[in-house]
């Protein structure tokens, strides 16, 4: 029988992802990939996996999981999120770290309230046909991932592995910190010069908040209106992941992996690629704030975050204690179990 | 109007031709990325050709946006529109009943009879721009003069797949059923876009594209070729 994982149920919006579908967007297919690249990447190298694997993505609410192979080794990444394991040995093990599970047992994905995505990895991976090169869901068109679509109840999710291998478990060092406490660094244009200038200081002084109108197209934020200089139907160009459209009613709208190849509206700044991830992780209500640098600079901060993540991949330390045990998550666990509903 | 770079982010570089649909600007494009595609520049990810720029995507890790306009220009300098590659596409529609829900209203608004919109229509050779929207989505040009008429006050939220659209100076197909705001004036029942063909979308920009009308019964035999595997679209080399 083929190891798998069996949706008991799907969460929100859980999808197979990898880094993404290059090479097609001359003819319309959207990168797609990983909100969080990082956090997917993490996931991975946790797993033992290449940082490219396709894994899960889990949107704001988690899955849950019944393990269908001989063991697994899963690892989950997103801040504040936690594995609820039930099975001989029921417990919880906070994000960040990998952990091995067995045939039967159920496996309960909570995010927590810090982090719009989070990333289940599975060692050996998840064996779904890559699609123009990729494992990557795009929902509009039906193409990668598990037929096409989010996961839905009563699916097996394939696996690659039909038992863990035999190591120690890992554990990241740093992990990377909430989302929002630094502003996201912008580069303007590429139609910058179509708004009024009090617009493009309002985009890089004010506070924007991600709306409820959100998803891994992209999200429209709320904050002040900016203004158009000239008209704001422009004759269509390419739009790279990042940008920053403003359409007619001047809410800005800021385009995700699953963005549209090609679009009709001034982009008045583009978010630079190593703040990607942490712009992925932001929830509906979260405050957002830009700052603008040069292109330059924006290359060299992605070869530096590039570095980082290398070192931080190589400096993967196994977990002391094999039982994955983890008090302060158990507590973790509690205080989202208790909270969550007065607040939502 | 002269040749402009300019950044989207630090992993796209646009090089912008101008800012109207025009086929000799298309051509520029076109032009550039076929050069691009002969001789990539290192540290290439892909290129998006649009109505009026290329959009350059790059991996910052092995090149830069600097470098990309030094070597970009240079091959700017020796790019021409002799293109190859090109193909001719003759796509069977039938302008019919249900298939042209807005065939009717596009007749009373251009001031002409149904048949001369469909005559109008099947007997112009258009020109891929681009592709975009959605997988596989031909952004085609330029309708008769007669034809053009802006989007649809009321979208659509659910355009069947294979409508042949038109809106503004252009036409397109709908390769997925979606929201759309175009004037729908017939249907395909070929495959636009097939992620298990060799080339996925039945068009590339720069292609040329006619129409053929075709009635219901077709339509019905021709789905039924299509959906066995064994229709061709019609279609042949454009001699440059």
């Amino acid at each position: 029988m083929t190891p798998g994982l069996k949706v008991l149920a799907p969460g929100l919006c859980t999808t197979v992802q990898d880094l993404g579908r290059f090479g097609y967007q001359n003819i319309g297919v959207p990168v797609s990939g990983a909100l969080d690249g990082f956090g997917l990447r993490l996931a991975n190298a946790l797993a033992g996996n290449p940082q490219e694997a396709p894994a899960l993505e889990i949107l704001i609410s988690g899955p849950t999981l019944e393990i269908a192979a001989d063991t697994a080794r899963v690892a989950l990444t997103g801040v504040g999120a936690s594995l609820g394991i039930r099975s001989e040995r029921p417990r919880s093990v906070a994000a960040g770290q990998s952990v091995t599970v067995r045939r039967g047992d159920v496996v309960q994905i909570a995010l927590g309230r810090q982090s719009a995505c989070g990333y289940l990895a599975v060692e050996g991976g998840i064996a779904v046909p890559r699609v123009l090169g990729s494992a990557s869901t795009y929902v509009r068109a039906a193409l990668g991932g598990l037929n096409g679509r989010a996961l839905q109840r009563g699916n097996l999710v394939p696996l690659a592995a039909e038992c863990a291998s035999e190591r120690s478990e890992l554990r990241a060092s740093v992990l990377p910190s909430a989302p929002a406490d630094q502003p996201v660094r912008v580069v303007l244009g590429p139609q910058h010069k179509y708004f009024r200038k009090g617009s493009l200081a309002a985009l890089l002084d004010a506070e924007f908040r991600v709306s409820k109108d959100a998803d891994r197209m992209g999200m429209r934020l709320d904050g002040p209106l900016l203004h158009h200089k000239r008209g704001w139907d422009i004759v269509s160009d390419a739009i790279a992941t990042g940008s920053i459209q403003v359409p007619g009613s001047g809410q800005p709208i800021v385009l995700l992996a699953d963005h549209q190849t090609t679009g009709g509206y001034p982009k008045i700044a583009t978010v630079i690629s190593a703040d990607l991830p942490a712009l992925g992780r932001c929830r509906p209500g979260d405050p957002l704030r830009f700052a603008a640098v040069e292109v330059e600079m924006a290359e060299e901060i992605s070869r530096e975050t590039e570095r980082e993540f290398a070192k931080l991949a190589a400096t993967l330390e196994p977990v002391p204690n094999e039982n994955g045990l983890d008090i302060g998550s158990l507590y973790g666990e509690n205080l989202i179990s208790g909270v969550t509903a007065g607040f939502e | 109007m002269k040749v402009r770079f300019l950044s989207a982010g630090d992993r796209a570089l646009v090089i912008e031709f101008g800012d109207t649909v025009d086929r000799e600007l298309s051509e520029r494009v076109l032009g550039l990325e076929a050069i691009i595609r002969s001789r990539p520049p290192a540290g290439i990810i892909e290129t998006v050709p649009t109505f009026r720029s290329l959009t350059v995507y790059y991996d910052p890790l092995l090149t830069s946006g600097t470098e990309l306009q030094r070597s970009i220009g240079a091959l700017l300098e020796v790019a021409d529109s002799r293109r190859s590659g090109a193909r001719l596409w003759r796509v069977p529609v039938c302008y019919e009943g249900e298939f042209a829900p807005d065939l009717a209203d596009v007749a009373r608004l251009t001031g002409l009879t149904p048949g001369e919109v469909v005559a109008l229509h099947s007997g112009t050779r258009f020109h891929v721009y681009m592709l975009g929207f959605l997988p596989g989505f031909p952004y085609m040009g330029d309708l008769p003069a007669q034809l053009e008429l802006p989007r649809r006050a009321d979208p659509r939220l659910r355009v069947p797949a294979g409508s042949l659209s038109i809106a503004t100076s252009l036409t397109a197909i709908y390769p997925y059923e979606s929201p759309g705001g175009w004037h729908l004036i017939g249907a395909t029942p070929i495959r636009m876009f097939d992620p298990e063909r060799p080339e996925p979308a039945l068009f590339a920009p720069g292609d040329a594209v006619s129409f053929r009308p075709i009635d219901a019964a077709a339509f019905a035999s021709i789905r039924r070729a299509v959906d066995n595997g064994s229709y061709q679209v019609e279609n042949a080399p454009i001699a440059k």
